[in-house]
């Protein structure tokens, strides 16, 4: 099994980290050659959704990359990748990929000062931590979208078939559960 | 402050990685930065260049300026106070800044004392310009390091010579034996537990950017290579003849740092740089201030 990461901007080390104890090939996509190569699955990083969305259009990827999830490759979005996968994206325009039914609220808890840690129910999983930096949630889930994890009655995990979205950051964490369950959502389409 | 909230302000550092953070002075300016590409802004009342040229005194920009940058984007907002100035942080964590620049760049209000950025819930970002500094900046509660450089000068060297000087004693620190950590310990004014972290794991505890003196694709694209996690650019873009297409030319070198083949590309017809001091020409070194 091999995950492609996003490695335009933010945190794509440390999910590849994560990948790496579970024992999963990886590598980063910088450009668009690196799509030429052949992977399983794909993680969309916390980091800017603005920068990213931007480089992905200026370096021709964002069509290409789109193609596949829609084609049925699937997808994990942290954060920033959560906001690219919505389809709306509250009081604004939507400028990423938004192959997700799901309303999304971008820094809904505010500035850094919002920023969070807690410990809360994951569907399937049971308790894990979850790190929150400025923030999205999502607000309203359309069609064939299951909510995973909710923290104070917002909804901070949930899929789509093959689109996985959290709106923490498992990946800044010692938990490997949930990349684990993306390695399962993944193996079980092969 | 909470153990939390330390792990917290390094967080969203890490959420900065791989992303330029730019200079600007107007909302108008911020929009076009977040346009391009920025992954945070540095909200300041004049370009360091411009301090530079100016002389003087230079504090904290004016609040409702600040603000109104923050209004402007949805990017984080980062603003500089001056060195030992707790009370222009105090401000600064009043109107919900999501970093802070404890900068060389304006007046040193204090000549010996730091600011204790323990006592703030916002993160703090600080210059260095060896580890020594960079690990008493992280020891006061710094969560994110930057090199000095020398700002304001379009002239890279200083920023070349901060990032080499880091990553050498960092190489140093590891090839050393445990029992000579506490000497090293010693030598670098800082605790034994910061000099093992450094001796176990190669890096510093917080993520590591450069600023000072970048101002093409390929300067921030060298800083990258040297081990930069991000960049700073201050007076680079807005004083170059054409900002837009400066600003995303060098958040794309910043991604794509090892491709020579795209950053010649990127370089193409981006009009005149900032024209910049030499290292040799400046009266005063603003990395000499605050140690």
């Amino acid at each position: 099994m091999k995950v492609a990461v996003l490695a335009l901007q933010g945190a794509f080390v440390e999910h590849e980290k994560m990948l790496e104890e579970l024992g999963a090939e990886h590598f980063q996509i910088r450009q668009k050659q690196d799509l030429n190569r052949e992977f399983d699955g794909i993680i969309i990083p916390g980091g800017e959704s603005t920068v990213m969305a931007k480089l992905l259009k200026d370096l021709d990827l964002f069509d290409d990359i789109k193609g596949m999830i829609q084609k049925g490759m699937p997808v994990f979005g942290t954060c920033a990748g959560l906001i690219l996968l919505s389809k709306e994206i509250k009081d604004e325009e939507t400028y990423g990929f938004g192959t997700m039914n799901i309303v999304t609220r971008r820094n809904a808890y505010g500035r850094q000062l919002g920023s969070f840690y807690t410990e809360t129910d994951f569907k399937g999983i049971g308790k894990v931590p979850m790190t929150f930096i400025r923030a999205p949630y999502i607000l309203e889930t359309g069609e064939n979208v299951e909510v995973l994890a909710t923290a104070d009655n917002n909804i901070v995990a949930a899929r789509q078939g093959n689109q996985l979205v959290t709106a923490f950051h498992p990946e800044l964490t010692n938990d490997l559960r949930v990349h684990s369950y993306f390695l399962d959502m993944i193996s079980k389409r092969k | 402050m909470e153990e939390n909230r330390y792990e917290l302000n390094k967080n969203l550092a890490q959420m900065l990685k791989g992303g330029v953070i730019m200079d600007v002075t107007t909302p108008e300016q911020a929009r076009i930065a977040q346009e391009a590409g920025a992954c945070a802004v540095m909200a300041l009342e004049r370009i360091p260049a411009d301090i530079r040229a100016a002389g003087g005194v230079s504090r904290m920009s004016d609040p409702k300026m600040i603000k109104g940058i923050q209004e402007a984007v949805s990017i984080p907002v980062m603003a500089k106070c001056r060195i030992g100035h707790f009370v222009e942080a105090q401000i600064l964590e009043a109107i919900e800044i999501d970093y802070i620049d404890e900068s060389e760049v304006l007046s040193p209000a204090d000549d010996v004392y730091h600011i204790d950025k323990t006592k703030f819930k916002v993160p703090f970002v600080c210059g260095a310009k060896d580890l020594g500094e960079a690990l008493r900046r992280i020891s006061e509660g710094a969560s994110m390091i930057r090199t000095k450089g020398e700002p304001g000068t379009g002239d890279v060297i200083q920023a070349v010579r901060h990032m080499r000087a880091m990553n050498s004693e960092i190489r140093r620190i590891q090839s050393l034996t445990e029992d000579e950590l506490y000497e090293a310990a010693k030598k670098l004014q800082v605790s034994y537990d910061l000099v093992k972290y450094v001796h176990e794991n190669g890096k510093l505890p917080v993520v590591n950017f450069a600023a000072g003196g970048v101002a093409t694709p390929a300067d921030a694209a060298l800083m990258m290579q040297l081990g930069a996690e991000g960049v700073f650019v201050g007076s680079g873009i807005f004083k170059s003849g054409n900002p837009k297409k400066r600003a995303a030319s060098i958040v794309q070198a910043v991604t794509n740092y090892t491709d020579a083949k795209l950053i010649a590309e990127l370089s193409e017809d981006l009009g005149e740089a900032m024209v910049g001091i030499n290292e040799s020409e400046i009266a005063l070194l603003m990395a000499e201030r605050g140690k």
